[in-house]
This record gives C-alpha cells, structure tokens and sequence, in this order.
C-alpha cells in the first residue's frame, strides 16, 4: 500500500505552501508599496517622489536582487496556481448540473481569474511607471519624474479606472489570499482564528483603499 | 394519515461507471411531510419494480445519520437543505408543496458512479489504510488510566472523531478535495499522546496517498465543513498542513 | 444430537487462563500458511480479522457495505461496559459476571459469561491505546456512567457515539493490516454460501454487489460475524443491510441456531409515522430517567392534544405500577406495558394504530430548568425535533419499543466454535453471552471480546490441531464441494432474475415484519404462534411466486440482494415461532403471555427450561429438529427478579 514518497512541489498541500510563502512576499511588498505611494500626499509630492525613486535606484545590485526575488515569487506563485487549478478541475471532471454555494466568497471563487487580471495589470503598470514605455498616456521625459508621469497617466480616466480596476482585483486577491495563506501553513490557533479573518479584511482595505485613493485624488484635483 | 405535498423530482440515472448519464423525471403527487428523503425514494422505486422497471440505485444503510452510507446532491446541496443532517435524516417537509428538487450522485473523479446515486469512495478506505492508525497490536498496552489525557484534549480529538466518512465534503468543495475528511482523522489521532508517536509520519502518508487518489487540493473555501453533517471544522485542514510541512521540510526522520 | 459446551470445568476464576496453556499453538512461522475468512466487519469481525492480521494468519474479511468502517455497531450508542473498577464503587469481574447471568435471566453459559467479564478491561486497555477518545473527567482520567439499571458505574463511553468510535478503533487496526497486505479486505461483498468439505467449514462463495460476479474463496476456518437477525421484522433499529443471510446459510448447512426466539425490544424509539417508513430509530434510554411516560387514562382522549389533557386524565402507568422503580424499570417491562396501553386503545401515535406512548419532560423541565435538560439531552431533543418536527421542550415525546437486538443466534461451544468443524462465530451472531436478555452497553463488550480476545485463541487453537488434516485436503476454488456451493448460489439468484413476479422483495419483507411483530413481538402466545407458524409459510409460497428483481445479476443490483435476504427471513421468521412456541416460560425477551406471575411478570420454568435450545435443519418443508444443551449453575444461584 505504501505508495511512492512525494516532494513537497508534487502534493496540493506543498503547492499551496509555496503559494503561502511567495504570496507572503508579495503582501509584504504590496504593502510596502502602498505606503510608498503615500508620498503623494506629502506637501511637495513631486520632490518626495522623485527623491524616493533616486534612493531606490541608489541600492544598485540591492535592487535587482529584490526584484529577482519578487518575480521568483510571481512566478512560483503562478505556477503552482496554474497546476492546482488543471488538477482541481481534473478532480470534478462530471460538474454538478444544480450546484448551490453555501459559504464561499465572490473572491475565494475568482482567485484564478483575479490572479490573471492582476499579472495583466503589473504587466500595464510596470510598462506604465516603470520602463516608461507609452501606454496611452502622455510620455514624460525626465526618468526620475515619478509625481509628473502619475499625474500625466491619471488625468486620462480611462487609466485611472484602469488602476482602480487593478486595485479592486487585488484587493478581493488579499482577501481571500491572507486568511488563505495563514491556512496553508497551518498558522491556526483557537485562541487566534478569528484574527486570521480579521487580518485578511485589514490588508485588503488599507492597501486597496491606499492605492485606489490616488487616481481618484488626481481626478479630483486633491493632488497635482 | 399525515400531510403530503407534491413534488418533482429530477433524479440522475447512469446505468454503469462508464455510461453516460440523464435527469429521470418524476411527479409525485402525495409525497409523506413524515417520511424520510430515502423513504420517498423507496416509494418510487417500489413502483418501479412493479412495472419491471429498475429501481434507483442510492447507498443507504444504517438510516439514523450515523453509518456515512447514504448522501446525495439536493438541489446543488450535499445532503440536502438542512445544515448538519445527512440524506437519511432528511425530511420531506424540508421542501415547499410543488417544488422541483434535483438529485445527483457525489461528482469526483476519485469518487467514480457505481450506479445512479451510488458512488465508489474507497479512496476514503485507502488514505486510512496508508497511516490513518496507530500501529500497536492487540495485546496488552497498558492499564488504560496510565496516561492522563486533559478533558479538552479527549474533546478535541472525540470532535474530530465524529467524521462519519460520507464524502459531503468532497462533494461540497468546488475542487473535490478530500483535506476535511483526511484532516479530521490526522487530527482525532494527532492531538492525543498515544497519536504522537507516528504524528508526523502518518500525515505524510495519509497526504500523499489522497493525493494520488484523483481528489483536488485545498483553497480554502470552507464549502465542506459548511456540507459537513457532523459540522467538521476546517481548523483541522491547518493542522494537517502544519503536520505535513513539519513532515516534509522540518523532520529528519519522516 | 449431543451439545458439549467443551467449557473447562474447575474453579470459574482460573478457567480461561487453564483452557489457553492446554491450547495448542501455531508455529509463527505457519501460522502464514493458513487462511481464515472472516465474515462481517463490525466490532466481533474487524476485531477478529486485524488481531489475525497481526498475529501472522493470512486473513480475508468480506462486509456488504462500502466501507468496513459502516457496519452497524457504528450506530450503538450508550457505552461499553467493563469491569475495571475505576470509580471504586464495589465493582469486580465477578459482579459484572453475575450482573451479566441475572439480567441475562439464568439462560447464559456461566462459564461464556465469565471469561467475558474478564477479558472486559483489557478491551478498554485496547481501545486507549488505538486512540479511542474515551469520555474524561477533568482530571484527565476515563469517566463512567451507570447504565441500563446497574449498581455501579462501569460503563465508558464516547458521547453518544460509543459504538462509532470503538468500530473506528477496530476498523483502524484493520485498515492497518490490509495496508500491510496481511487482509485481504472485500468491501461490497456479500457471503452466499457456506463451503463444506468432508464436514469442516474450508471457505464461502460470495458476490460482489458492484459487478455481480460470483466467487469461491477457500480457506481453513470461517469466521462470521454477521451481527443480529432483527430485520426480520422488517422494522428494526437495525440498519437496512443488516440481515441474517450469513448464519441462516450456515445453519441450512448444518450449523444449529440457537434461541431465535430471545429477542430484545428497547422501549425508547421513535413511534411508526405511517405505512412508508423504512426503519425505527433508537432514543437513548437514559431519556428515561428525567421523562414521565404517561398515556391518557381514557381511550378518548387519545386525539386530544397532550396539553388539553388535564393531570387528573392522565395515567403515569409504570409509576403506578411499579413505585418502587417507576419509569426506570428494565427494558422489556417498559416495552411490555407500553403495548399493553396501546392494545387497549389508548395509544397516543399515528393512526390507525396509534402506537406509542407519551415521555414528559415538563416536569423535569420545571424542577432542573430547560437549561440542565437541555445540557443532559440536547442533541437527543434536537434529533427527535428534527425527525418528527415537534418540539419536545414545549410537547411531550412520543416513544414506541422497537426490535433492537437479537440474543439468539447460532449455537457456539465455549470455544465460539459451531457444530461445524472450522466454522466460528462472534458477536452478535452467535448466542452465547447474554441469556434471554442483553444489558445495556454490554453488546460492544461481548463483540470485541469474542473478536481481540477469544477467537485469535481459539481459532489458532484449531488450525493447530486440525493442520494436518487441512494440509492433507488443501481445498481449491475447483473442488467438486465448492462448486456445487457456487452453483447453488447462482441458482438461488436466477430463480429471482427469472421471476416474472409483481412486488419488490420490500413489500413482502413488510408483510413479513407485520405477522412477525404481531404474534412472535413483545408478547406471545400458543394461539399466535401457531397462527405464526401456519402464516409465514405461506407467505414465504406467495414471496417465492410474485418477488420481482428487474435488472440483471451481472451488475449492481439492490433489489436482487434484498430478495436474497427476505428469502432466508421467511425462514427464519418461522424457526423464530417455533422457538417461542417450544419455550413454555417467559425469560428475558422472551415473554409468553401464559407464564406470568399475578402481577404480570415473566414467570420463568428453570425444572424444564434451564437450557440452550439449538435448532437443527432438516430439509426444506421438514419441521427442524430441537436439541438442548442443558445449563448449570455452579455461581450464579437461580432467583426470580421483581422490579416491584
């Protein structure tokens, strides 16, 4: 009966691990990032930013490290997703023809789309923010003029419902995936579980909440 | 005699594991409030029978909710409309006068159709057989008061010890995981001290051979322990993860 | 026919140590080259089959359900008694023996009943160490409860779920075994045959109810487990599989079956609902020591609601008739008198019969508060809500005896060994430990005593001294006895298939379970049994000519496999009427309305009586033949109980 020893990457339980450890990385930095998107709200907005895109850029070999860890991170994570979902639907290969949802979420069932929209979205993003390439916005030609290509970008409202959108996504994305990740490694506690949820809800509000402020702070002429 | 209703009910039909299936209809005009949701399916079949015709196959045996055999998808719901009741313990007043109710068999790979309502979960006997024990002989232990277990600990394991192995929960899940039922064995053994010696080598056994059994994993959608009759808790699913991380990235025996 | 109970004589206490040292023992290194089929997995069966696992023996088990975790002792709820003696309250293996032959009403084997009592403790030792989540006390140590009647608090249980959980335990330590490749585990597989060969029992042909296929399985010994022949009254709190085809097989093959007529009735069940109900469902009988049964003192009231009847018009009868005890008197008086109110047409159930009984709490509720009641018996209250839609807090329960479990069954030595040479017997399905009358909590117990303690002994024991001819006639799947066996069986199940017929095998099992309930139930008399007698049969003509089975034997088939089951019913059903009507006492679960004491109680004839009847078949259509393997009592002195 003793059947073959499996590696942790080839059991639904170490996939979901990895995706617990990479997506503990990438909260980390979502909320790391959110916090340094606040700077637009600082009373020089354009010098804050752009001194903070300077001393990004003066860590060097550091920050090619940490974006090598993170895109190890993306792609761990999406490839451990994409493997449990062609099993998991191997695994209900007859559908029900009534199925009824007790208690799942909108975001615990649309992960996998959730997570698509959100690679889509950095894609945009990156292109947008950071290798500057046009993406329907007005270029900016100072490399280091973080506050001017914001501006440029959220001023068209296609791009700031875009960002919203993208924002909305990963925010339903931290909901599910925070109280998920604890779960999967198997941080529970009687005495703590319902903070787990709690937690869940916190991340997802303060950096969906963070991050969609600003595009809705540019159209509203709070800032710029 | 007591009140009936009427119903319609739309029943799976699939005459072998690799035959496909259809909904059979049935009008029924005088269904028992009183009886049982299998008593109503008796019914039916009885009169089947006396037209030559094949009865419904559905599993059912010790019809007080506690043996795991009988369960069926009522309209989308494992067991049915009542939370913590399995198919047996089901009552027809449950249902409005005139209602249509759909009834399909458990659908997971790892839980092949036999026939009509029944399925095949000895996958179930399988993740047991790989680890789900302690492995002491008959023989003789040890007086039985020798190890003091605190109170809550006996509950805690008793609690998870109530699974009755029916499946509902790998009906329930939209990926057809087995973790609740697997977890709920991991942790009746896991928590007590006489389970502590072959802890970490049997949630690795007990994982690996469910994995291999056709079921999906786990993402955390709680759909089982709602479906659960004996309301299993999906606390236990972190258990087993934590075991089986400890298992295979801490331990350098296991 | 002479029955030797091959019990050891001498001193009680020391009997079953002296018996095992003049056993025989198996080489450990042959004990592979001999298979034991092991028929039944509840608690006697995987029991049985993972200890000879363990032991060396090559093993294959065989239950009808999907899952040998699903047998019916799951369903057992109260506990398991043993006389450990936890709670130092003057209990011993010895009192616990003699509890077990009184209750038993002195129609017990002594000597059965004492190695039982005996090998009780380290059943609970056993049951630990696999894990059983036993109830505690804070402390951490095993708690107890006084069950069923006793003096002293000896029972361990695991919620309501005792059962539950020692079959996991048993079931787990099975699982373990077929995981290492020591059982041969054939889940979906039911026994149709017995296989004789030169008068041993050497195997069983069997169908797998998934694919229909017809097997041979040979082997040295044969062990069934079966459990108990209740359904034969179509209603039971047994489960809906639970049959009596396993034994009734063996006993057509030579097997004598032992007192089919002690039957126990539990009086706390939830009443019959109406013509379509399938089966009855036990409430613990704890119910009773906070509930006041009652049914209106005058047979027009009975459609009144319990409410609208006044304290004045109703009638507390067993606090009434027996103060002393009141609503907690044993089972079967409880039983008893609650048919007898309903017989006068003041039952208070479902009509036309309207048979069942009131169990108040309203009393209790307002003496200990809703509160404590609902701690004691919470989830009893919502499971009765749940399947009869009324609230027990606000209106009384409703109850009705039921058929619960079968004393009788097939005649074993102290060696749990048949008539049949290599045929063995445990659990339920055997007759020996419980009398005319089981104790509460003492079935679990008897189960996985016969199957851990008793026939891993006794089995090897056999093989040991019975090896060598075994060898010398190695039985093959082709041996001219195993297929005739096979072709028997296969006959049986086309007879069906071919059938033209017009009702299920249900509709005929019902009818069956009617007759039954009515003259061989609660109370018999010679009127009825005879009546019993001359009915079944033709019944039994009516069921072999209309039965119909659409479908094919070749591929899952339920109504086949009940048709084959009602079939051995119907004849069970008639062996059980001639018990009864051969017994002229009333004893334990078995109550003959002729012999009673003036107030009413079972009236017991230990000059005639004191005795094991044991059936013998002797051809369809021939009257059996009833031997006796008369009972001493060397410990236990012969006395009459009164719960007065």
């Amino acid at each position: 009966m003793a059947t073959k020893a499996l590696a942790l990457h080839q059991t639904t339980v170490g996939k979901k691990a990895i995706m617990a450890v990479t997506g503990f990385i990438m909260v980390g930095f979502v909320i790391a990032h959110m916090l340094g998107n606040m700077q637009v709200y600082s009373a020089n907005p354009a010098a804050a930013l752009k001194a903070y895109a300077l001393l990004l850029r003066s860590f060097g070999g550091g920050l090619w490290v940490a974006r090598l860890v993170l895109l190890g991170a993306v792609v761990l994570h999406a490839w451990a997703a994409i493997s449990l979902v062609k099993q998991n639907a191997a695994a209900r290969a007859s559908r029900y023809h009534v199925k009824h949802d007790a208690v799942t979420s909108y975001a615990a069932k649309t992960m996998k789309y959730g997570g698509f929209v959100l690679l889509f979205f950095i894609l945009y993003h990156l292109a947008h923010l950071t290798l500057h390439i046009p993406v329907g916005a007005p270029a900016v030609a100072d490399e280091f003029a973080v506050f001017e290509r914001m501006k440029a970008g959220f001023e068209v409202p296609w791009i700031s419902a875009l960002y919203i959108l993208g924002n909305i996504a990963l925010a339903m994305h931290l909901y599910h995936g925070v109280w998920s990740m604890l779960q999967s490694v198997g941080l529970n506690h009687r005495k703590y579980n319902a903070l787990r949820k709690q937690a869940a809800v916190a991340v997802a509000l303060v950096v969906g909440v963070g991050n969609i402020s600003i595009p809705v702070a540019f159209m509203a002429g709070i800032v710029g | 005699m007591s009140q009936t209703i009427k119903l319609t009910l739309n029943i799976w039909r699939q005459a072998g594991p690799n035959a496909s299936g259809q909904f059979q209809k049935f009008h029924r005009d005088a269904v028992s409030k009183d009886a049982s949701f299998l008593e109503a399916l008796d019914e039916i079949n009885e009169e089947l029978i006396q037209k030559g015709e094949e009865p419904i196959a559905f599993d059912h045996d010790c019809r007080e909710g506690i043996c795991g055999m009988c369960g069926m998808v009522i309209n989308g719901m494992p067991h049915g409309p009542r939370t913590l009741t399995t198919t047996c313990q089901l009552h027809m007043r449950e249902f409005k006068d005139g209602a249509e109710v759909w009834v399909e068999p458990w659908r997971a790979t790892a839980f092949p159709v036999i026939k009509d309502l029944a399925v095949d979960r000895s996958a179930f006997d399988q993740i047991i057989q790989a680890g789900g024990y302690i492995s002491i002989n008959t023989g003789s232990p040890g007086d039985a008061n020798e190890i003091p277990i605190p109170k809550a600990v006996a509950d805690l394991s008793m609690d998870a010890a109530t699974c009755i192995g029916c499946g509902a929960c790998v009906a329930a899940c939209p990926n057809a995981s087995a973790m609740l039922f697997t977890s709920a064995k991991a942790t009746h053994l896991g928590v007590l001290p006489q389970g502590q010696a072959e802890r970490l080598s049997r949630a690795r056994a007990m994982v690996e051979t469910m994995e291999t059994a056709g079921f999906g994993g786990c993402t955390n959608h709680g759909e089982c322990e709602a479906a659960c009759p004996k309301g299993i808790s999906v606390d236990y699913i972190a258990r087993l993860n934590r075991d089986y991380l400890k298992a295979v990235v801490v331990s350098q025996t296991t | 026919m002479e029955l030797h109970s091959n019990a050891p004589t001498g001193p009680i206490e020391t009997a079953w140590d002296r018996h095992r040292f003049e056993m025989k023992l198996v080489n450990p290194a042959n004990k592979r080259k001999f298979t034991v089929i092991v028929v039944g997995t509840g608690l006697a069966g995987a029991s049985a089959a993972a200890t000879m696992g363990e032991l060396g023996y090559n093993v294959k088990a065989f239950c009808f359900q999907d899952s040998a975790r699903r047998a019916h002792s799951i369903a057992a709820q109260g506990g398991i008694n043993a006389a450990k003696n936890y709670q130092g309250d003057g209990d011993s293996i010895y009192r616990l023996f003699y509890d077990t032959v009184k209750g038993g009403d002195f129609r017990s084997r002594e000597r059965n009943v004492y190695r039982l009592a005996q090998v009780s403790v380290s059943i609970i030792d056993q049951a630990v160490a696999q894990g059983v989540p036993f109830a505690r006390e804070y402390g951490g140590l095993l708690a107890n409860r006084s069950f069923g009647g006793a003096q002293v608090s000896r029972t361990f249980y695991a919620r309501g779920q005792t059962g539950q959980q020692l079959l996991l335990g048993a079931y787990q330590a099975l699982a373990r075994q077929v995981g290492l490749g020591q059982v041969e585990l054939h889940e979906r597989t039911e026994m149709l045959e017995l296989i004789l060969v030169d008068g041993r029992a050497r195997g069983v042909i069997t169908r797998n109810l998934k694919t229909g296929q017809i097997d041979t399985h040979t082997a040295d010994a044969v062990v069934l487990a079966t459990g108990g022949y209740g359904n034969v009254y179509f209603l039971s709190t047994n489960a809906k599989g639970s049959n009596g085809s396993a034994a009734w097989r063996a006993h057509r093959k030579g097997a004598l079956f032992a007192n089919p007529c002690y039957t126990q009735i539990h009086p706390t069940c939830l009443p019959v609902h109406g013509e379509g109900q399938s089966k009855l469902t036990l409430m613990s009988e704890s119910l009773r020591n906070d509930g006041r049964v009652w049914v209106p003192k005058n047979a027009a009231d009975v459609t009144k609601r319990p409410q609208d009847i006044p304290e004045a018009d109703r009638d507390y009868y067993l606090e009434r008739k027996y103060p002393a005890f009141g609503n907690l008197v044993p089972r079967d008086i409880a039983a008893r008198n609650a048919k007898d109110v309903c017989d006068e047409g003041r039952g208070v159930g479902y009509p036309p019969e309207r048979e069942a009984v009131y169990l108040d709490f309203a009393d209790a509720i307002n003496r200990l508060g809703q509160h404590t009641i609902e701690e004691r018996y919470g989830n009893l209250f919502e499971m009765y809500e749940r399947i009869t839609d009324e609230d027990p807090y606000k209106t009384p329960m409703k109850i009705y005896p039921a058929v619960h479990y079968t004393m009788g069954g097939l005649w074993v030595d102290y060696n749990l060994q048949s008539n049949i040479p290599g045929l063995f017997v445990a659990g339920e399905a055997n007759f020996s430990d419980h009398g005319a009358n089981r104790l509460g909590a003492s079935a679990l117990m008897q189960g996985l005593a016969d199957g851990y303690f008793v026939l891993p002994y006794t089995i090897g024991n056999y093989l040991a001294r019975a090896g060598r001819d075994l060898a010398k006639t190695p039985v093959a799947e082709d041996h001219a006895d195993a297929r005739s066996a096979k072709a028997e069986a296969e006959g049986r199940l086309k007879a069906f298939l071919d059938n033209p017929g017009s009702h299920g095998p249900d509709h005929f099992h019902r009818r069956l379970g009617k007759l039954m309930w009515e003259y061989v139930g609660m109370a018999r008399d010679k009127a009825g049994l005879q009546k019993a007698i001359e009915e079944i049969p033709k019944l039994r003509e009516e069921f072999h000519a209309k039965v119909r089975v659409p479908g094919s034997g070749a591929s899952f088939n339920q109504t086949l496999e009940k048709a084959n089951r009602v079939a051995d019913f119907m004849e069970l059903g008639e062996l059980m009427a001639r018990d009864a009507l051969a017994r002229e006492e009333s004893a334990g679960g078995h109550f003959r309305v002729e012999y009673q004491t003036e107030e009413g109680e079972a009236r017991r004839n230990d000059d005639d009586f004191a005795h094991v009847a044991a059936w013998e078949w002797t051809g369809k259509g021939n009257t059996p033949t009833r031997h006796v393997e008369d009972l001493d009592f060397e410990y236990v002195k012969l006395s009459q109980r009164s719960y007065k």
